[in-house]
């Protein structure tokens, strides 16, 4: 069992974040593997457009998770971090190139003409969704089946994520990607109140996750085959429970797909991803690496508890500020046709001529005084006042140039 | 796109660095995280809630960003000067101890030069870059109420900035040379140490002197510690390989300073013009140097980090580890480091392009009713 002791807790906050990636970046990475499978002509393009549209607006927080991942077990647990990005590091440079590009196409997808530009676009937004959710899901399986050993780059930089193991781990990553993908779009459809897309998708999550749940199996024969180890592991309690409940998830979003329950569909969807990851972790615990289990790998405790505290007081500041992005994704604020001009802002007043001469000086003054501080101290204290005060004399200057509208 | 690809970079190329002190300094990059995530939520907010939230709410969605912005530097730049000024941990076979990861971060005698030294850049490279922009409008002709102010603002805060900078650069080398003297002698290209130390400007360094440039008696003594007989540390103070590529490092200050200088010297003209005159200056010739500014701004800002990073080698951090014991053992970096070159190039590539593309498309909504203020 994942213990509570103080050198599993930022462990236990970091598979959160591999949790939600794998679930949020999931469904953005799917829906760019949409898009590639969106068809041509009129509706081609309108399949393309929602896929797009729908995850728009939350792209760049949802890949966020993977910095708070890394930077977690780089302070956490920085001997295995080591290790694993030494000799991972042609997957996770693929992975990161893959990332880039899905955020590229973002970029420029608003600036294009349309056409051949959009085409191209897409084309990118594609090979990067296929690229990255692969070679992380790659990298993940050399890590489950043992192929990388602790140390600077001692691993094989190829065999440790071209394996059976891996690639097996890859391709499902793809089409539960493709399944979370599909269940999110045809629910963001549906409440944006186009029955058209929601029946499209609703179709495609169906094939998707059939799909996915017959890779499911054929995975589980070669991972026995392959690393028998973490096969045994996954079968054995604790972590078979988190297995079945993946499974039953997994399984129990189809049923609710079919029957148009896609708000429920959405959080199922997510349970079973969530679960899979948790069953991989409680299948590894403690094992970090071979050799290297959790606590040798932790850093000291004192470092943990800020490392802790700081995650809570993150925590405290990033989960209002997510539910308030997505509440008003979901509530479909964003799609909303731009309001049109709110009429011109009225004119600033312009600053009275005596208020501005004080500024003025006052800033000149500050200046003179804080580069006399800061030039002649010799100690700490006479340069903060010295930069306290030239901070001022910018901010006083600005009060007074900023408002008036210089004339030539 | 570039924090996501930073954060795998630090793994995939100094793993030697982060499996030995990530314990140390790691605690800032999870901030950072924290800083960095806040700020993507926010400016999903604010881009997407363009014209779609209320004025009040929209303009209140970009506080967090600026927020995070400043506290995201912070973070950083704790690590960096952590590097510079290592403390908070002691060494022990190659493996840490006694680690304070707080001392490290935020108590090292870094920190507050260089934060000072980067928030002023990043507004004057800002402001300038902003700012000339316009400049190639208005000497084509694009003068409007809209341009006007497009260009004063941001100029102002860079004019106000750019000479406070000066003064804050001479403070961070004065503390340089303090803590590091072997970083100073490479900047300054000091072969030798010596007492009344003379100042050089441009030129070339060999054979531990400094030839074709252009000497000013006891000048570095001076600037360094503020008195002209002040003994300075040379290069000859520790081994060879103990020394910094001392023409890169003197290059890259060179062309930081130079610039800087110019930068302020812009900088007063504008002021000098605003407050005396009331006016923003009219001269071309202003706005020639102005173009110039936007560019030369962003080498000056690389041209410093070069100066500090570089002026830093052979150590990763200050006299504790090396570069060289910091690097990946993976094969093949080459190869990936010009992958991520051209990526990067490709992606430069494309922004300009886009960026292009938008400047021809007509002014958006928000930009008329002000546009529709003064015809011509």
């Amino acid at each position: 069992m994942l213990g509570l002791h103080l050198y599993n807790l930022p462990l236990f906050f970091a598979l959160q974040g591999v949790a939600l990636y794998a679930i949020l970046a999931g469904a953005d990475f799917g829906a760019g593997i949409w898009t590639l499978l969106a068809g041509r002509g009129e509706r081609g393009r309108r399949i393309r457009d929602h896929a797009h549209r729908s995850m728009a607006p939350v792209w760049e927080a949802n890949h966020v998770w993977l910095i708070f991942v890394l930077v977690v077990i780089w302070t956490g647990y920085p001997a295995a971090f080591a290790s694993m990005a030494s000799t991972l590091a042609v997957a996770l440079t693929a992975a990161g190139l893959g990332i880039v590009l899905r955020g590229v196409a973002y970029a420029l997808r608003s600036g294009t003409g349309g056409g051949v530009e959009i085409r191209a676009i897409d084309a990118a937004t594609a090979v990067g969704s296929l690229v990255a959710p692969f070679a992380l899901a790659a990298a993940a399986g050399g890590i489950a089946s043992r192929r990388v050993p602790v140390g600077n780059a001692a691993g094989d930089l190829w065999t440790s994520w071209l394996n059976p193991t891996s690639i097996m781990a890859g391709v499902l990553a793809l089409l539960s990607s493709a399944y979370l993908a599909a269940v999110y779009l045809a629910a963001d459809a549906r409440r944006a109140g186009d029955r058209e897309m929601a029946e499209i998708f609703r179709v495609r999550a169906l094939v998707a996750g059939s799909v996915a749940g017959v890779a499911a199996v054929a995975g589980a024969v070669v991972v026995r085959a392959d690393a028998r180890w973490i096969f045994d592991r996954l079968l054995d309690a604790p972590a078979v429970f988190s297995v079945a409940l993946s499974v039953l998830a997994g399984a129990a979003t189809l049923l609710l797909v079919a029957r148009r329950h896609l708000d429920t569909a959405r959080v199922s969807a997510a349970v079973a991803v969530a679960a899979l990851v948790g069953g991989w972790a409680l299948a590894q615990n403690p094992v970090l690496l071979p050799g290297l289990t959790v606590p040798q790998a932790a850093a000291p405790d004192n470092v943990l508890v800020l490392l802790v505290i700081s995650i809570l007081a993150g925590g405290v500041i990033l989960f209002p500020s997510l539910g308030l992005l997505f509440e008003l994704v979901l509530r479909g604020r964003f799609s909303a046709a731009p309001s049109a001009g709110r009429g011109a802002p009225a004119a600033t007043p312009a600053i009275g001529l005596t208020a501005r001469i004080p500024a003025k000086r006052l800033a000149g003054a500050c200046f003179a005084v804080g580069a006399a501080f800061l030039a002649i101290g010799e100690s700490a204290w006479p340069h903060a006042i010295g930069v306290a005060l030239l901070g001022a004399s910018i901010v006083l200057g600005l009060s007074a140039l900023a408002g008036e509208d210089a004339r030539e | 796109v570039t924090g996501t690809i930073l954060s795998f970079e630090m793994g995939l190329l100094w793993p030697g660095f982060m499996g030995t002190f990530g314990a140390v300094f790691g605690l800032g990059f999870a901030l950072e995280g924290f800083s960095f995530f806040t700020e993507a939520i926010f400016i999903g907010i604010y881009v997407y809630g363009w014209n779609r939230l209320s004025p009040r709410a929209h303009f209140l969605s970009g506080i967090p960003i600026v927020i995070a912005g400043l506290t995201g530097s912070l973070f950083v730049l704790s690590v960096n000067s952590w590097m510079n000024d290592p403390r908070g941990f002691t060494l022990h076979d190659g493996r840490v101890a006694g680690v304070e990861p707080l001392t490290a971060l935020f108590r090292n005698g870094h920190l507050g030069f260089e934060i000072v030294h980067m928030y002023l850049a990043g507004f004057i490279v800002t402001g300038f870059l902003v700012a000339a922009a316009y400049a190639v409008g208005r000497l084509r002709g694009r003068w409007g109420r809209y341009e006007r102010i497009a260009l004063t603002i941001p100029l102002t805060v860079a004019a106000l900035a750019a000479p406070v900078q000066v003064l804050v650069g001479d403070w961070a080398a004065r503390e340089v040379a303090r803590t590091q003297p072997t970083k100073l002698a490479a900047l300054e290209g000091l072969g030798h140490t010596e007492r009344g130390a003379p100042l050089h400007v441009l030129g070339w360094y060999r054979d531990g002197e400094v030839k074709f440039g252009i000497a000013v008696p006891k000048g570095l003594s001076l600037l360094a510690f503020h008195d002209p007989t002040a003994e300075v540390q040379g290069l000859d103070a520790v081994p060879p390989g103990d020394r910094p590529p001392v023409n890169v490092v003197r290059i890259a200050f060179q062309l930081m300073v130079g610039i800087g200088t110019f930068l302020a010297a812009l900088s007063v003209w504008y002021l000098f013009a605003r407050t005396r005159r009331r006016r923003v200056p009219s001269g071309r010739w202003f706005y020639r140097l102005l173009v110039l500014a936007g560019p030369a701004s962003v080498v000056a800002l690389i041209a410093g980090w070069v100066t500090t990073e570089v002026g830093r080698q052979p150590w990763v951090v200050y006299h504790v580890m090396r570069t060289t014991q910091a690097v990946t053992g993976a094969a093949g970096i080459p190869v990936g480091y010009a992958t991520l070159a051209a990526f990067y190039a490709c992606l430069v590539a494309a922004i300009a392009w886009i960026l292009r593309r938008l400047a021809r498309a007509p002014m958006a909504t928000a930009a008329e009713p002000e546009r529709a203020l003064t015809p011509g």
